[in-house]
């Protein structure tokens, strides 16, 4: 069942960041902007943890998660560390997929070539 | 000089494409589920070696942008993009492809201003407002509430 959620909720955070983006004609970069902060806040009013337990990889995958996952951190760090928490917690929690992105990333642009 | 300026505007609204708004949703709903079912799988196969849903998340990631880079490099994923938009781009693939793209594009321009500085055309902003973001809220949580 969590597949279905996974497709059902993943599939129209797509659908709403493509209205945003045709409605009020953004730039893809714009609105991944517009998402990863919204994610943050979500996360901050503890409704898009909800959405994580309800829809697993629909609502960690997209975008928004990214937000949420640095929220979650700083909130585990402060608990710890206090006020410097709020420094190391968020790259903390997203280290893995920001260290993911720059390595694979500039091996990927290293070993190929662009397609035109 | 106004009235020129607002004829101006609804001639380039008129000139402009409308965008097939009904047929991009459609595609961008299945598309950006389909990604999340393989997220989906990918995580399942990580809590089956034993790691709660929380831990398995940040493996799941790591893979998730890995299959981003591989399938940008070898060009497909920029034809996913191409057709479901939001789709493609929103999950966290998208977010490799974005960094994966211009790297790859710009290789000419040499490995520090070229590949090094491109890398970061999407993501920088992406990573800059996001981490301002969590902290501001992480901070005004922690004030209100009094737990972080």
């Amino acid at each position: 069942m969590i597949f279905v959620w996974a497709f059902v909720v993943g599939g129209l955070m797509c659908v709403l960041a493509q209205l945003v983006m045709d409605w009020f004609r953004m730039t893809p970069g714009q609105v991944l902007v517009v998402f990863v902060v919204a994610g943050a806040v979500l996360g901050g009013l503890g409704i898009y943890g909800k959405l994580v337990d309800f829809a697993g990889a629909g609502a960690s995958v997209p975008l928004p998660g990214f937000g949420y996952t640095m929220v979650e951190g700083i909130g585990q760090a402060v608990k710890q560390k206090g006020a410097l928490g709020l420094f190391t917690g968020g790259l903390t929690a997203a280290s893995g997929g920001i260290k993911a992105a720059v390595i694979f990333g500039l091996v990927a642009a290293l070993i190929f070539k662009p397609k035109s | 000089m106004d009235s020129d300026k607002q004829q101006y505007q609804q001639m380039t609204q008129e000139m402009m494409p409308k965008r097939p708004v009904l047929r991009n949703a459609v595609i961008a709903f299945v598309v950006g589920g389909l990604i999340c079912v393989v997220g989906q799988g990918v995580q399942g196969f990580f809590m089956h070696q034993g790691m709660t849903t929380k831990e398995a998340s940040a493996p799941t990631a790591v893979v998730m942008i890995g299959l981003g880079a591989l399938l940008t490099g070898l060009g497909w994923y920029d034809r996913i993009v191409k057709h479901s938009g939001m789709g493609g781009t929103l999950p966290i693939t998208g977010f490799a492809n974005s960094m994966v793209a211009p790297a790859m594009e710009f290789r000419t321009e040499g490995l520090v201003m070229g590949v090094g500085a491109r890398l970061f055309t999407v993501a920088g902003p992406v990573l800059v407002y996001g981490m301002t973001a969590a902290m501001v809220v992480g901070a005004l949580r922690w004030l209100i509430t009094g737990v972080a």
